[in-house]
């Protein structure tokens, strides 16, 4: 082990400890203490200067009051439910509409492909706060969905659609679907054709075809992509904030409020806890479908 | 096998429509004379100049300018050793724990990132500024930098840099004129990867700034919240327009080069 190997790993390694791992403690510590009026707001602070006995103190006055009271509040156990529900809504439509996307990109004329994929990342590297912002022009009542509707003569009078839910399901969809096409159509694009023409040649109609093999084989794709817009839909803050109305109750909005307005640090706190928790099932099962798909790469 | 069939061709136009035609009203309306946002009132540039007199978005937009430079740069540095330490840092204690923090802020919720460091400036005594958000942005974006380099690390011929050790490089020459210039393009995607996730970002610097160091997204956040307006429409339309212009070209150069490499491997069989 010479000094420079040494030094190569400890600087990123003691960057991530000291600025990644170290804040969620903090965060795990201050969900367990208790409001104060002081700066900064919270109750018991660790006092350095006092050693071990200051620990043990500040270990005897942390409980778990703040996660009582979010069980006991309405508001806090509804927001979570409501998040998972719209989270998991949204990735169902976005795999609605992400699907047929990605084949149609897929099964285009190769010369296509590289346009076609960048089309598709184009929004990708586009400012996500403009990307919302397009659409409140579009949802609002004198927008031009609502005038295009009446028109048409479809309504006569316009539609609520902005600072709804729905708003908040054609947001995530449209903001999180290139999340939802790329891993999609990348095991799409290594599907073997020949299966399909086999398949034919031995007498499947061809949506028997598209339900026995192309689903099967770019299953792992649409389980990335079901991932990869459910886990970051779940913490949302722009989305609800910009075009979600008073009802819409998701989370990410309530801790950012909880932190902001309340000025209420450690039950914002227990909120991240609680939500972090919420999120390690669905994080743990993203990352086993990575290995495996990773592993049939090989 | 590859054909257009009526099917996907009507999936890919609906598709593209879905996500172009919000973007695209964005760009026309910021161009319309009148300030209603719905009524067309005729062709004008005025919300540009409005754009470039406001102070505010012009202070903004400078720190946003510098704080993106920098953590970017940061990132890349750590994200770069920090793939190299991964894939070829062979056994070394606390490794797990090591890819772990590689790999958990890229799904972390931003709201709990932003309040952990908040909560960290604090109790560190670190006043919120500048200083604050780049160490932020670069802890976050390092990690996708030391994702974009780790994969290609891994997939380039390892025996070229067993030979240049072979033929008495230090190690960390070897890394300079073997691995590195392999590895740039990796590197320098994941630099534009940091500075777009810096330049974008809301919610962390929403929480770790100070009142002095607005950034660009905040005051728009702030503005949009009271609904749509032109001078928003003009900004949107120049950030689309720059990263149009830059995606664009980044996927030209490494087409043609691409290309290049093809047209010497012919070469290189021809001659042999």
């Amino acid at each position: 082990m010479n000094w420079r190997r040494i030094a190569l790993i400890s600087v990123p390694f003691l960057w991530l400890l000291g600025l990644f791992l170290v804040p969620f403690f903090i965060v795990l510590k201050i969900s367990l203490s208790d409001i104060a009026l002081a700066i900064p707001p919270y109750t018991p602070t660790l006092e350095l200067s006092e050693g071990w006995s200051g620990l043990r103190d500040l270990v005897a006055q942390l409980d778990f009051e703040n996660f009582a009271f979010l069980a006991d509040d309405d508001l806090y156990w509804k927001s979570y439910l409501s998040s998972v529900q719209i989270a998991f809504v949204s990735t169902f439509m976005c795999l609605l509409i992400g699907f047929p996307i990605a084949y149609g990109m897929a099964n285009a004329p190769t010369e296509w492909q590289p346009t076609l994929m960048l089309l598709v990342i184009l929004p990708f590297w586009t400012s996500f706060l403009i990307r919302v912002y397009s659409l409140i022009g579009l949802l609002s009542q004198e927008g031009m969905i609502n005038q295009f509707l009446m028109w048409i003569g479809l309504i006569n009078e316009p539609l609520m659609i902005l600072n709804t839910n729905w708003a908040v399901y054609i947001g995530i969809v449209y903001t999180y679907c290139p999340f939802m096409i790329l891993p999609i159509y990348a095991t799409l694009i290594k599907l073997d054709g020949s299966l399909l023409e086999a398949a034919e040649d031995l007498g499947c109609s061809r949506t028997e075809a598209f339900w026995r093999i192309t689903i099967p084989l770019s299953k792992a794709g649409i389980i990335a992509g079901c991932f990869l817009v459910f886990i970051p839909a779940l913490g949302e803050f722009v989305i609800p904030s910009l075009l979600g109305g008073s009802g819409t109750l998701m989370i990410g909005k309530v801790l950012f409020e909880e932190f902001f307005a309340n000025r209420d640090w450690p039950v914002a706190s227990a909120v991240a806890v609680i939500l972090l928790l919420i999120l390690i099932i669905p994080i743990v099962m993203y990352q086993r479908n990575e290995q495996k798909m990773m592993e049939a790469d090989t | 096998m590859r054909r257009l069939t009526w099917f996907n061709a009507t999936s890919l136009t609906l598709g593209f429509a879905f996500l172009y035609i919000p973007m695209i009203i964005v760009i026309i309306y910021s161009f319309n004379e009148s300030r209603l946002v719905t009524v067309w009132g005729g062709f004008s540039t005025k919300w540009y100049g409005e754009l470039f007199q406001n102070e505010a978005f012009l202070d903004a937009a400078l720190v946003t300018f510098q704080v993106g430079l920098i953590s970017s740069l940061i990132a890349t540095i750590l994200g770069t050793m920090g793939a190299y330490v991964l894939v070829r840092g062979g056994r070394f204690f606390g490794r797990t724990l090591f890819s772990g923090m590689i790999y958990a802020p890229l799904v972390m919720p931003e709201v709990i990132t932003g309040l952990s460091l908040l909560l960290l400036f604090i109790s560190i005594g670190l006043d919120r500024g500048m200083t604050t958000i780049v160490l932020a942005h670069a802890t976050f974006s390092m990690c996708y930098v030391s994702v974009v380099v780790s994969s290609r690390l891994v997939s380039f011929d390892r025996s070229v840099e067993e030979a240049a050790l072979d033929l008495g490089c230090t190690p960390f020459d070897a890394f300079r004129s073997v691995t590195l210039p392999i590895i740039a393009p990796a590197v320098i995607s994941g630099w534009l990867l940091a500075l777009t996730l810096s330049l974008d970002d809301l919610v962390i610097a929403s929480f770790v700034a100070g009142p002095s160091s607005t950034t660009l997204p905040i005051k728009v956040f702030s503005s949009v919240r009271l609904g749509v307006s032109p001078e928003i429409n003009a900004l949107s339309t120049i950030l689309i327009g720059i990263v149009t212009i830059g995606t664009v070209a980044a996927s030209l150069t490494t087409k043609r080069a691409a290309l290049r490499r093809k047209r010497e491997q012919q070469m290189a069989e021809q001659a042999s």
